[in-house]
Formats: C-alpha cells, structure tokens, sequence
C-alpha cells in the first residue's frame, strides 16, 4: 500500500511538473507584459503554442543528421527526469536516492551538451554563435552551481535533494551568510541557465544577442515544441530548486496524507507565483548585458559560491 | 549562544562583504557611487543593530553619521565634482574585473586565516565578525590599488575606513568622541581630496593617474 | 600465477624479432597484432584472477640483472589492478591495429616495437624490486619514441621524438634518484626491504618530489607536460591511444606505488602538493586542449586535465590517510582508481575514432574536416560515445568516478590542517571548472569534426573504417556504458587495492538493491546509474512513442533556414578557433596572452581579410625555453675545450690529479 502511494506521489510529480511549466512561463510573460503596461498574451497561451507545433510538419534542413532528429527528445527526457526528482510538493519521493543533486545539474548539463551540439548540426553560422556563446556561459554556470552544491551539502550534512530540503524546513539551521551567498549565486546562475535577462534575451531574434534561440533556429514543429517545453521545463526546475530549498515551508514530509499533500500544493502554486512575478520584475528592471560582460556576472556567481563553502570549510573548526 | 540577534548582526556584517565585492565588479563610475552608497548603508544597519544589541545608544549616533555622510552627502557631492569636472565615466582597471575578484577572494581567506589564529580565545562569532571586517579592509586596499581613476581611488579609502568602523563597533564599547574624530577627519581629507582633484583636473584637463604619472616621467 | 603473466611478456618480446623478420609482408600485420591481442587478453584475465582471487604464491625472483639482487616480480592488489588496465586497452589497441595498421606505410618501423612496448609496460607493474622497475621503464620510453618517430619523414614528428627522449631521460633520472635515496646506503633495491626502512622525513620529502617529477613527467602533469601533447599526437593512433590511455596509468601506478606502499606513512602537507598540482593540471590541461585545433593534440592535452583529476583523487586520499580517516581514504582513493580505469577506456576510444578519421580523409585538422556523420556514422556513434563519457554526463563512466571524487571532497571539512582547509575547496573548484570546460572542449571537436558540412573534398568523400577498428570501438563504448550503470561493481573490483593501500575497503556496493552505489551512508548520498538510465530512455522514447501518435510523424527536408539567409559554401560554418573564440577571450587573454589580429583591406583592395589567432606558451616561454638557451649557451662557451692545444690538455689532467688527491688527503 505504502508502495503505490509512493508510486502515486512520484507520479503526480512528474505529471504536476510537466502539465505548470507551461503555465509558469505564461505567468511571467503576463507580469512582464502587465508592467510594461501591455496586455499581454493569455496565460494559456504556451500550452496553445506547444499543441500547434505539435501538430506541424517538421522541415528539417537537408545537412542535418540523425543526431539533429533525436536531440529534441533525449533534451526533454534528461530535462524532465531532472525535474522529476525535485521536491516540489512532496519530499518523499519514491526514486530521489537514485540521483542527488550533482546527477541532477549533470543531468542538466548532457541536456545543453546535446543542445550546443544540435546548433553545431546544420553547419549554419548562426548555430556556432549560440553554441560557442552557450559553452562559455556553461563553462561558468556550471561550477557556480557545484560550489552552490557543496555549500549546501555541507550545511544539510547530503547531496540528496529531498534530504536537504528536509533539513531545510525543520529550521535546525538559522540564518547564515553562507546560505545568503550561496542563494545569491543560486539566483544569478538561475537566470543564466534560464537563457533570461540579462544574460540572454529569450524573446529576441537578432542574431548579436541570442544565445539560446540561435541553437534551435532550425527546429520546427515537434522537435521546436518538445525543445521549447523542455526550457519550460528548466525554469520551472531551476524556481522549484530555489523555493524547495530557501522557502521550505509546506512541504509534505514522509507522512503524505492528503491534508498536507494538498497544502504541499498549494504552497508550491504560491512559490511558483511568488518566484515568477519577482523574476518579471527583475527581468523588466535591468537591461541585458553585453555578451563578454556575463563571464564576469558569472565568475562573480563563483566566487560567491566559492566563498559560501570557504567560509563553511574554515567555521567548522570554531 | 546562537540567537537571531547574532544571526542578524553576523548576516549584516556578511553583506558588507558583499557589498565590497559588488565595488569591486563595478565598471561605470555612477553604479560605483550608488554601490558605495548601499555599503554606507549597510554599515549603518549594522552599527544600528550593534547600538540595539549592546545597548549603546552613542552607537546610534555612530549610525546617523555614517548614514547622512557616507550614505547620502558623500555620493551626492561626488556625483557632482564627476558632472563638472567631466570625469571620464568607465574606470579601468589594472588586471581585469574576473582576477581582482579572485584576488578578492584571496584576501578574504587571507583575513580569515590571520584572524582565526591571532583570536583563539574569543567568542566565535566575533570572531567570524572580526574577520569580515578586515576582509572589507583589505578590499579596500585592493580597490585603490587596482584602479586608475583617482575617484575610485578615494571610494576605496572610504570603504576601507568603513571596514574599520565596522570592527571598531564590533568589539565592544568604541567612545563616541573617537568616531566623531575619525568621521570629520574623513570629511577633512575629502574635501583636500577634492581641492586637489580641482587643481590637477585645471592643470591636467584629466585626473587619470597614469596620464598624471607620464607628467611625473613615471610611465607605464 | 606471475609465472604465466612473465611467460606472456616473453611471447610479446619473441614477436619483436619475428615481426622484423616478416618485415612489410602482407600477413606481418595479422600476425603480430592477432598475437599481441590474444597474449594481451591472456594476461588481463590473470590479472582479474589475481585481482579477484588473491593467490599466495604471487611473486618470483628470476636470476637476471644484477648479480646479488636479481630480477624480483610479484602481482599484488594494486599490480593487478594496473595490469588489467594495461592489458585492456593493449588488447583494445591490437584489435583496432588489425584493421587501422593495414594502411601503415612504413610498417617495419612499427611492428618490431608494438610487442615490446606492450611487454615494457606490463614488466614495469610487474616489478618487485627498483632495478626491474627502472629499466623496464626506461625499456617502455625507448620503445614509444621509436614508435612517436616512426613517421620520420615529417619533421615536427622529430622534433617530438627530440623533446620527448629529453623529458624521459629526466624522469628516469628522477625516479632513479628517488630509488637510490630510498634504497639507502646498503643499496637493497627490494621493494620489501625499501617497505621495511623507515627514512628521516627529510629523505621522504626529497624523495616525494624526485617522484612526482620523475612519474609526474611521465603522466604529464604541468608544467613537465610539454612532451605530451607533441609526442602523443606524432605516433601512429593505436599507438597514440595507448601512450595517452595505458603509458599514464604506468605512471600513475609508479606515484602511487612510491607514495602509498613505499614510503610508510605519510605526512600531511604531501597532499597539499599533490592536490595543488592536480588542480593546476586539470584547469591548464583543457584549457590548453580548447585552444587547439588539431583532433589529435586536443585528445593529448586532454589527458593531462584527466591526470590532474586522477592526482587530486591521489592527493585526497594521501590526505585523508595522513590524518588517520581511513573510510574517507578509501574513497577517494577508489574514485582515482575507477578514473584511472574509466580514463583508458575513453581516451583509447577517443584516439582510435581521431584514427579512423585520419585514416578516412588524411587529416587530423578540425578545420579540414566536417559532416562526418553522413559519410562515417558508425565511427559519429561511437566517438559521440566517447566524448559524452569524457565530458561526465550521466549515465556513463566519467560521471561516476567524478561523482566520488565530489563525494570524497565533501568529506574533507574534517581535516584539521588549515592550508587542507583552504585548498580543497579551491581544487574542488577547479574540478568543476575543469569539467564544464571539458564539456565544451568536446561539443567543439565532436561538433566541428562531424558535424555541419564537410569543408574540403577528403572530407566529403570519407568512407566508413574496417569492422575491426569498430569492433574495438564498439567494444570499449559497451564498456563505458556497463562502468556508468553499473559503478558497484567497480567500486568493489578495486577494494581489495584500496585495503592494500589504506588497510580498508569502501563498503561493499554490489548487494545493495536497485544496485545503487552508497559510498558512506545512505543518509548521505547515493547513485544508481542504471536507473537515471533507464529513466532518460523511458522517457525519451515514450515522449517520441506519444508524440508521433498522437501528434504528428512528418518530416520534410527543406534547405537550411539559416534566418532567410541561407550560404551554400561550408566555408561559413564555425570552425574550431572560432567555436573557442569567446573562452579564448574569457581565459585566454590572461592565461595565454591570447590576441587576435585582423587585418581587413581597404575597400576596393583585392586581397582577402586575414584573422590571425596568436597563443603564447607561457609555460614554455619561462620554464622550457631559458633551460634551453641557458644549455645552448654553456655548449657554446665550453665549445672552448674542443680547440685546446696538447700542453692545455695535459694541464687539465693534471690538475684534476692533484685535486682529487687534495680531497682524499683533506676529508677524514
């Protein structure tokens, strides 16, 4: 009985993650909209794009491979097993000491492996900017987020997410300034990973300043729409990430019985709301920045990162 | 004991940190002036809190100064010494933004080290607070160190001495005529700062150092 | 059992004169590679018996070399474990050779040499006593430069073979320092009776730093990697592959040995060197592999950020044992172990796809090639294999032996010392740099190899490799894939190494259920590879299952979309140095004083436009260059002694003669 309620939960997670991305992305497109004084497209709209591409034709370009045809779905599959596996409503979920969060940014990382190699595919010129650019924000992005783990890890005493989001909520630990740097770094390498302000735009289509969109200029239909769920799917990973773990209230425990399941919910509705309005905010106030002014944004990521556990590594001697 | 009282004090004494590492990414001179703004600010939420926690109330005091001059005044009139003398408005700096950062870094681990030995005795806390406050010392340092740009320069010195209040109130019971000393002799230096700042802007027509230094036949 | 292991290094030493003896026949080929492959899989199965079983009668004297030492061997945990590296990828390498070295041209420069470098590395692992060690080493160097030149006709390939006899003699004279401190005055040369000594810590530190310089140089650690990447990529790929996957894990064998098993226990600031140099290496390493653009030297350089990684798993355990933390040891000294592994398997993998490629089109320059997933897939798949198994993506062998490297990182807030306290977060810092750079590095060759459009004519008529090279290809590929799934296994493979090293083992993996791996506690962390595995492939497909089903399954090819603007000339494409161009720009300014010139004609001028990519060699520039010209100029001035008249000469007899007579007169 315990095992099929296990079963259930993980199952409803994975559902409950892939069915609000959508809806996630339409909420900050709506807040943006709504302060720039905009009407804005309907919340609903995402899920609308996503069924039209669906149900397209796909053109694929006459110098493209295999790989380019299966990329889309091995992105989607690494992207939402990632997902998957963070606390979102619940933590007690049935798979999560099959990967902790080290797996979980690896997971993330063979995604944009295989996206930069997507924009590599075709031998357009405009796949190789958002590759090559893609790569060096990763080169940085990605040990900001290790040193993020490992400030983290040291502080919950686990690498497992479910673990640490435990530990978080029971409210053992107080307020420390390794945890204010490390969610700083958190926010700062959201937001790069994410393809947003100021890192990347990802509603542009100049060519000077995409990233992300300049990998899948050349998918359509299907594939465009399993890509495009697939960053849905990250933003919603990457605002789970932060709320399960710097606002753990209302998670459900081991003990899930429908009250708090039900709380769990709601509260995670109320997390998701409260995190995409703040990124709209934050994405409406400031300006994108010049492409050789990230490395320095992210190297400032790494360093917090790197001063979070510095400083955890020499205060536990006192 | 761990309260959220030290818990507060701790994080505000953190932010100063990283309020002095934001200094350092800065490459336009206005968001320089509105960082270094944020780091009086911060500073006087600490001392405030350091005034609450200790029950000094001549740190309030301590606070008010930090707040109206190093907050509001200063950055105001630097702003207006950078509109009228034309000051080139990005600062370059000797090594880029990425190696003054992970120099930064150093020097953090550097204060730690040298603070966690000299004060074995003490409360750990304070001693945390002690390290994060020669930290901001040595930032600043770093800061007039690595820039060309003479307002940068002073920033760094203002921060530096911010640095020094910070650990000052940190350890308790700091006079009150101590700090009122050392606030009008930072606004002394600030306005010699800005006479001279005048004079060589007259002579010169730039206050950038290394045109300055080729005058000096000391060029790089 | 070390008697039928020296019975196989015999077989490989008899091929040398036989392959000589055929010379370029047709079936020379066949037969030496065909023997060397099947001695070589003889000898790793008794190596995984030895691992496995442990027999007591593992070691034998034989009654050559020096007269009152003998020649001593013996298999132990730690050989064992070394041999069935060696001989897995020398089998890997004579399986690819049959097919890759029909297209040798000058085989009789190869054939002679292959058996006895195979038979060079497996008597320096088997090798129980300093003398066998040091010239079976010597043996394994003399052996790989004959084959590094043996393309003589191209003159870089002699300049590698130049810096790389240089660099061997100064490691063996190294290593061979280390062994005479050790050995001591009595000058007993065993292995057991060096155990037994107990030298003053002085006598350990020198001798710690002759042995990172001597097996350091070896394995390639910056900055004594500089022969690497110009001898690695000058041999033939086979041999490449087992230069860069096999030679550097004789090496690290040889750290390994000295510092865990000969020189008693250690102190604590040994790891700080370890550790430090391993960071630097690893970051330097693939830095210096993403400048390049030549397929075979990104692959060399490549190795020298896997061997940092290895030396920082070494120096965590070095540190772990010193402070008496034995469980935290063992890990990270099982998670060194298992990259050792894992490492010969990718990069042969890696070196023999780069062969296939080069045998296929010609050239090993990216920048010539392009779109080789249309003409060569089965090579685009297993290279693809490889290169997601280098860059430590879940589910393959390279994230795992990261993910314990991590793990053993996380346990080191418990070591007392204050440096350990503040470098084993920045050398977990530049682990996770160096692998985010490593991830880059290889999109970059996969993607500008294979994929695109082929930019020259060789590359747009390359045909598909032998099914032997592939089959070896295809083999090592299976292998990083069951390594990543199934890292239990593994992990208890190398136990019985780790109890010899540290006294014990990591907790046994392979019982625990879903075979997960647990390496401290279950409340701590865990790792099951086979189930992210099955998760990403259920996934995958159910995603695709669904979508053609229910949505749509059309595919039509249209010209590239390009944003309506779309080139026919593949010259448009990125290349390699433009791929790297923005962490030339991030990194490279500072480390390699990278520029870029352009150099753009007026308009209306006919000449083309000309970007120029200038790199500097730091480490050339200040450690190998002043070492040169500092030799160059004491030959010039001693050049002197050559011109002497017969009074002169006689004159420096003499005075020789007196002073010697002076010392033995003055010292007591």
């Amino acid at each position: 009985m315990v095992v099929i309620r296990d079963f259930a939960l993980q199952g409803m997670q994975m559902l409950i993650v892939l069915l609000l991305s959508p809806l996630l992305t339409g909420f900050v497109r709506k807040v943006k909209a709504r302060l720039l004084r905009r009407q804005g497209p309907p919340l609903l709209q995402p899920y609308r794009d996503l069924i039209r591409l669906m149900r397209k034709d796909v053109v694929l370009a006459e110098s493209a491979s295999w790989l380019f045809r299966v990329i889309p779905y091995i992105i989607f599959a690494g992207t939402w097993v990632a997902a998957a596996l963070v606390p979102t409503f619940g933590s007690g979920l049935l798979f999560s000491w099959s990967a902790d969060l080290i797996a979980i940014i690896a997971l993330l990382g063979s995604a944009r492996f295989f996206q930069a190699l997507a924009g590599l595919d075709v031998g357009t010129s405009f796949g190789g900017i958002g590759s090559s650019r893609e790569v060096m924000i990763a080169s940085l992005a990605e040990p900001a987020m290790l040193m993020i783990m490992f400030t983290l890890a040291l502080i919950a005493g686990s690498t497992q997410l479910s673990t640490m989001a435990t530990y978080m909520g029971s409210g053992v630990e107080g307020l420390r300034v390794s945890l204010g740097l490390a969610l700083l770094a958190l926010i700062i390498v959201a937001l790069a990973e994410n393809a947003r302000i100021p890192v990347d735009n990802p509603a542009t289509h100049l060519e000077l300043t995409m990233v992300h969109e300049a990998m899948v200029l050349e998918y359509s239909g299907r594939h465009l729409a399993l890509i495009d769920l697939s960053s849905e799917l990250k933003l919603l990973l990457y605002v789970s990430v932060i709320g399960c773990l710097f606002m753990p209230w209302g998670i459900s425990g081991a003990e899930a019985n429908p009250p708090t399941i039900a709380l769990g919910l709601a509260a995670y509705v109320g997390k998701l709301a409260v995190g995409g309005f703040l990124l709209a905010l934050f994405e409406t106030a400031i300006a994108k920045m010049r492409v050789f002014r990230v490395p320095a944004f992210l190297g400032a990521a790494l360093m917090l990162g790197l001063l979070a556990t510095l400083l955890l590594f020499v205060s536990r001697s006192l | 004991m761990r309260g959220i009282t030290f818990d507060i004090a701790h994080m505000l004494a953190g932010s100063l940190v990283l309020v002095s590492f934001m200094q350092l990414y800065q490459d336009r001179l206005y968001a320089l002036l509105n960082t270094f703004a944020l780091h009086a600010l911060v500073l006087a939420a600490s001392v405030a809190w350091q005034a609450f926690v200790q029950g000094a109330p001549h740190l309030y005091l301590t606070a008010l100064i930090a707040l109206v001059f190093k907050a509001i005044i200063i950055p105001i009139a630097l702003h207006r010494i950078i509109v009228r003398l034309g000051i080139h408005r990005e600062i370059e700096t000797v090594v880029g933004i990425g190696p003054t950062m992970l120099l930064g870094i150093g020097l953090v681990a550097l204060a730690m080290v040298v603070m966690l030995r000299v004060t074995v005795e003490a409360d750990p806390l304070a001693r945390e607070d002690l390290a994060f406050a020669l930290s901001v010392v040595l930032i600043g340092l770093l800061m007039m160190v690595t820039r060309r740009n003479a307002v940068s320069q002073v920033i760094g010195f203002m921060s530096l001495e911010n640095g020094l209040v910070l650990a000052a109130t940190g350890a308790k019971g700091m006079p009150l005529v101590v700090e009122i000393s050392v606030a009008f002799s930072v606004l002394i230096a600030f306005i010699v700062i800005g006479i001279f700042l005048f004079r060589i802007r007259e002579r010169f027509d730039t206050v950038d150092v290394q045109v300055i230094d080729r005058f000096r036949g000391e060029a790089r | 059992m070390v008697v039928f292991a020296l019975y196989g290094v015999a077989v490989l030493l008899v091929l040398a004169p036989i392959a000589v003896a055929l010379g370029a026949s047709p079936h020379g080929t066949s037969i030496v590679y065909g023997t060397s492959l099947i001695v070589t899989l003889i000898l790793c199965t008794i190596a995984l018996v030895c691992l496995f079983e442990q027999p007591l009668n593992a070691s034998i004297t034989l009654p050559l070399g020096l007269p009152w030492l003998g020649a001593h061997f013996r298999i132990d945990a730690l050989a064992a474990f070394f041999l069935t590296v060696v001989n897995l990828g020398g089998a890997s390498a004579s399986l690819f050779a049959l097919g890759y070295g029909r297209h040798e041209h000058s085989p009789q420069r190869v054939l002679p040499f292959y058996p006895v470098y195979l038979a060079g590395m497996n008597l320096v692992i088997l090798a129980d006593d300093a003398f066998s060690f040091l010239v079976s080493w010597e043996f394994m160097s003399l052996t790989s430069w004959a084959l590094v030149i043996a393309h003589h006709r191209v003159s870089e390939n002699v300049r590698a073979g130049y810096v790389y006899l240089l660099m061997a003699s100064f490691g063996t004279l190294m290593l061979l320092l280390a062994f005479g401190l050790l050995a001591g005055t009595d000058g007993n040369y065993a292995f057991e009776a060096i155990r037994l000594s107990h030298p003053s810590a002085v006598l350990t530190a020198l001798v710690l730093v002759l042995t990172i310089l001597g097996a350091g140089s070896k394995a390639g650690v910056v900055p004594l990697h500089a022969w690497l990447p110009l001898a690695h990529p000058a041999a033939p790929s086979h041999v490449s592959a087992l230069m860069s996957g096999v030679m550097t894990k004789v090496a690290v064998y040889g750290t390994v040995r000295i510092l865990f098993d000969l020189l008693g226990p250690p102190a604590w600031w040994w790891s700080m060197l370890v550790l430090a140099i391993g960071g630097i290496t690893a970051v330097m390493g693939v830095l210096y592999a993403l400048m390049q653009h030549d397929l075979k030297r990104l692959l060399a350089y490549h190795t020298v950020e896997n061997i940092g990684i290895i030396y920082i798993g070494v120096g965590l355990a070095l540190a772990f044992k010193a402070y008496g933390m034995p469980v935290a040891a063992a890990l990270a000294l099982t998670a060194g172990l298992f990259h050792v592994f894992n490492h010969s398997i990718f990069k042969s993998l890696l070196f023999f796809g780069a062969g296939a490629v080069l045998n296929a089109t010609g050239e090993r320059d990216m920048e010539h090639l392009g779109g080789l997933i249309h003409r060569m897939p089965q090579v685009a798949f297993v290279f693809l294999v490889g290169c997601v198994a280098i860059s430590a993506l879940p589910p393959l062998n390279g994230f795992a032996s990261e993910w314990l490297t991590f793990q053993a990182i996380l346990l080191s807030p418990q070591l007392p010392s204050w440096g350990l306290k503040f470098l084993v977060p920045a050398v977990g810092a530049l682990l996770a740099l160096s692998a985010a750079l490593a991830a880059a590095c290889f999109v970059k060759a996969f993607g500008v190899s294979f994929l695109g459009r082929p930019r020259t004519p060789a590359a747009a008529q390359a045909q598909e490799t032998d099914s032997n090279s592939l089959a070896a290809m295809y083999i090592l590929a299976a292998l990083c894939l069951v390594a990543g799934i199934l890292p239990g296994v593994f992990i208890d493979a190398l136990a019985p190494v780790s109890k010899a090293m540290i006294g014990i083992s990591m907790p046994h993996q392979s019982d625990l259920e879903w075979l997960t791996i647990v390496p401290i506690a279950e409340s701590r962390s865990s790792y099951n590879g086979l189930l992210v595995f099955v998760f990403v492939t259920l996934s995958g497909s159910s995603a695709a299952f669904a979508i053609h089903r229910l949505a749509s399954d059309k595919l039509r090819r249209g010209p590239a979309w390009d944003c309506g603007y779309p080139d026919p000339s593949p010259v448009t494409q990125y290349t390699a140095s433009s791929f790297a161009q923005p962490i030339r720009r991030v990194y490279g300014t500072t480390i390699f004083r990278a520029r870029e010139i352009g150099e753009i004609p007026p308009p209306g001028a006919t000449a083309p436009a000309r970007l120029t990519v200038q790199l500097h060699d730091l480490i050339w520039d200040t450690a190998y260059a002043p070492i040169g010209g500092f030799v160059a100029f004491t030959a010039n001035k001693l050049n002197v002694l050559q011109f002497l008249t017969v009074r002169r000469y006689l004159t420096l007899v003499f005075t020789a003669l007196v002073l010697l007579l002076l010392v033995l007169a003055i010292w007591s």
